[in-house]
């Protein structure tokens, strides 16, 4: 009995030995995402894009001769777990380089991490200002800042013809930094800004927020919040029969979402987002995108994900383009390869350019900014 | 004026749901003195009963809330028969440790069965909202204000004026009187017990369909359910009532007013300030404290 149990001991020892030796044999990218908590639906959906980009990178063989292999982790909407999580893939993984971490909040948790173990992540989601502009050199982002989006926004706003906005977003880095950046922008076109009201990331009752701004003398309303948020909005502001326009920003809105569940309610809203999914050949890559659709619709996922899908395709491609241009997969290599590359994006080129105290910048690429309409339950292009 | 009149019609609509998630718990916490942490849990498995019946088995909206309802009795009668029952007479930690792991168990239950990412259940109501003047309010908030009261007067009755409810009040002041004069004291905490998970995994199946459906949605609900309990004084549903209608009150006029960003410490300042000032809460009745 106690020889059968060892040798069934050294089979099992040498097929986990076996079994460390093939992974060896790839190479490992840590993604670190929200999977459960408030922002469950939007970190799932870029995790099935970076998947898409895995595999398509490995049924051509791979990079550096090795298949990539994606670590995935959940860091549950919370800034504590992501710093966690962040530590747990760099230590007990050992990856050299991550994809993450979706929300602002999250993202601005991770970056201590970054700097402790001195390894690059590649921003796919998150807009606050502030990850670009504190001086750390370990991060690439091909999200757009909220700057970039009120600058992009700036040129529209006079045919919109804002007299005075108000503003309800998520009471976190990402909202307030939307805030912040769009009133700037805002006052300078001489457009009044009313009342700013927050609410909790996991908030689902936002009547009393939208019953205040219902009063307000202000015509338009920007809200920045991911789209489980923003339906509810769309639903209570209809309910308590508010009729003024509402703007949304953050690229996290999944429009057909909303059609989808808020109905009528979406009507006459409008949107800024960072992706065109419903025309893809008024993309800057029309042949990437058509087969990211159609792999993400072969895949049987919802067509609304793909406003967010896109970020995990496109962060996985420019993690893997790095690897392949550092010629190793180790950290300092990785990071000083970022700054190298220039891959084709679904939403534009991905090149970094210097943003930040000098001597110490991170990496930011300026991708596009489009302005949609909902109407009639279909949806529209506003040229910027 | 009229964004007065709105916020108010809220806090009805708010407040009547934060009740009925009151006098659930106070029936377990306050009553039978289990500190409940399944409650919020409960919560959850009522609004993914309802996205069952509904959307997976395309039964009507109307025939799937009692289901939920129904569902709730059972799980709540199977945690007391499995976990509570073993563990009567032991002390208050040990109870309360296992019940922290119920919850984390079922919340990961919740997890990997359904996923994380939100679920929406689709209602009969019509998506335009009653308008009376200056404010309006949607068919289905108003549908859940009536539901809710109608299962608070329920359970009051339930607890006042019958028998079962004589015989529950009995036990859990004197579980040996109670036990001479014929009571069947097992009987007795399983129902209890139960009647007081239906009542969580309904309040979950009224607000599921009004927002979203996720694991973790039961976490700020058990909260504020404990806070209105401890606002109403334990054991008492009067108290949990109208506690209830209290922390929609300040949540209210506290975003609408004050300030949005600590909608949710609103209420939790004013629990800061009973529990200063009025530590027993503010309906207690002496009797059923000690």
């Amino acid at each position: 009995m106690t020889r059968t149990f060892r040798s069934v001991s050294a089979i099992a020892l040498a097929v986990a030995f076996l079994g460390g030796a093939a992974e060896a044999q790839t190479i490992k990218i840590g993604v670190n995402e929200p999977l459960t908590g408030a922002f469950a639906a939007s970190g799932t959906y870029v995790v099935n894009g970076a998947k898409i980009a895995a595999d398509e990178i490995n049924a051509k063989g791979g990079i550096l001769g090795k298949k990539i292999e994606l670590v995935i982790e959940d860091n549950k909407s919370n800034p504590t777990e992501a710093a966690a999580v962040a530590e747990k893939l760099i230590t007990s993984d050992k990856v050299p380089v991550l994809m993450g971490a979706w929300g602002s909040s999250l993202t601005l948790a991770v970056m201590p991490k970054l700097m402790e173990y001195e390894t690059p992540m590649v921003v796919e989601t998150s807009s606050s200002g502030k990850i670009t502009t504190t001086g750390n050199p370990y991060i690439f982002r091909i999200s757009p800042p909220s700057a970039i989006e009120a600058v992009a926004f700036k040129g529209i706003v006079d045919k919109l013809e804002l007299k005075k906005v108000d503003f309800l977003v998520i009471n976190n880095d990402w909202g307030r930094g939307t805030a912040e950046d769009f009133s700037k922008m805002m006052k300078e076109k001489g457009i009044a800004v009313g009342a700013v009201e927050t609410m909790d990331q996991g908030a689902q009752d936002m009547s009393a927020q939208l019953s205040k701004l219902k009063g307000t003398d202000s015509e338009t309303i920007i809200v920045t919040t991911a789209v489980d948020q923003l339906t509810l909005i769309f639903k209570q502001a209809a309910a308590l029969g508010l009729k003024k326009r509402i703007i949304t920003t953050g690229g996290s809105q999944n429009p057909d979402q909303i059609i989808a569940q808020a109905g009528a309610a979406a009507n006459g809203t409008m949107h800024l987002t960072t992706f065109l999914p419903w025309f893809p050949d008024k993309t800057p890559n029309p042949e990437a995108t058509n087969y990211f659709i159609a792999e993400w619709k072969k895949r049987g996922f919802d067509f609304a994900g793909c406003t967010e899908s896109f970020r995990g395709y496109d962060g996985i491609r420019t993690v893997a383009a790095a690897i392949e241009k550092a010629g190793k997969a180790e950290p300092a290599a990785i990071k000083a390869a970022l700054w190298d590359i220039k891959i084709k994006g679904l939403n534009g080129d991905i090149v970094f350019r210097k943003s930040g105290p000098e001597g110490k910048e991170s990496g930011q690429s300026q991708p596009n900014v489009y302005l949609i309409e909902i109407t009639d339950g279909k949806i529209g292009m506003k040229t910027l | 004026m009229s964004e007065f009149l709105q916020h108010l019609i809220n806090m009805l609509v708010l407040g009547g749901t934060y009740a009925l998630l009151g006098i659930g718990l106070t029936l377990i916490f306050g009553i039978m003195n289990v500190v409940n942490f399944t409650h919020g849990v409960l919560y959850t498995f009522g609004a993914y009963i309802m996205f069952i019946v509904v959307h997976q088995l395309g039964v009507d909206f109307f025939v799937a809330l009692p289901l939920a309802v129904l569902a709730g009795w059972l799980l709540g009668a199977a945690i007391e028969l499995t976990l509570l029952r073993p563990l009567r007479g032991s002390d208050i930690d040990t109870t309360m440790l296992v019940m922290i792991g119920a919850w984390i168990a079922m919340q990961s239950g919740a997890l990997w069965i359904w996923g994380g990412v939100a679920k929406s259940v689709a209602t009969p109501f019509p998506e335009a909202p009653l308008v009376l003047g200056p404010v309006s309010v949607s068919w289905l908030r108003l549908f859940v204000l009536a539901a809710a009261g109608m299962l608070i007067v329920v359970t009051y009755l339930l607890i006042n004026r019958t028998k079962l409810g004589c015989a529950m009040r009995a036990t859990f002041q004197d579980q040996d009187t109670a036990s001479l004069m014929g009571v069947n004291v097992d009987l007795i905490y399983t129902s209890t017990f139960a009647i007081g998970s239906s009542l969580a995994a309904a309040a979950g199946a009224l607000l599921g369909p009004v927002y979203v459906i996720f694991p973790q949605m039961g976490d700020l609900a058990a909260v504020k359910a404990f806070a209105i309990v401890i606002l109403g004084g334990l054991g008492n549903i009067t108290g949990a009532v109208i506690g209830g209608f209290i922390l929609a009150l300040a949540e209210e006029l506290g975003a609408g007013y004050v300030s949005s960003g600590y909608r949710d410490a609103m209420g939790f300042l004013i629990i800061i300030a009973v529990l200063i000032f009025k530590p027993t809460g503010l309906f207690a009745r002496s009797e059923r404290v000690g």
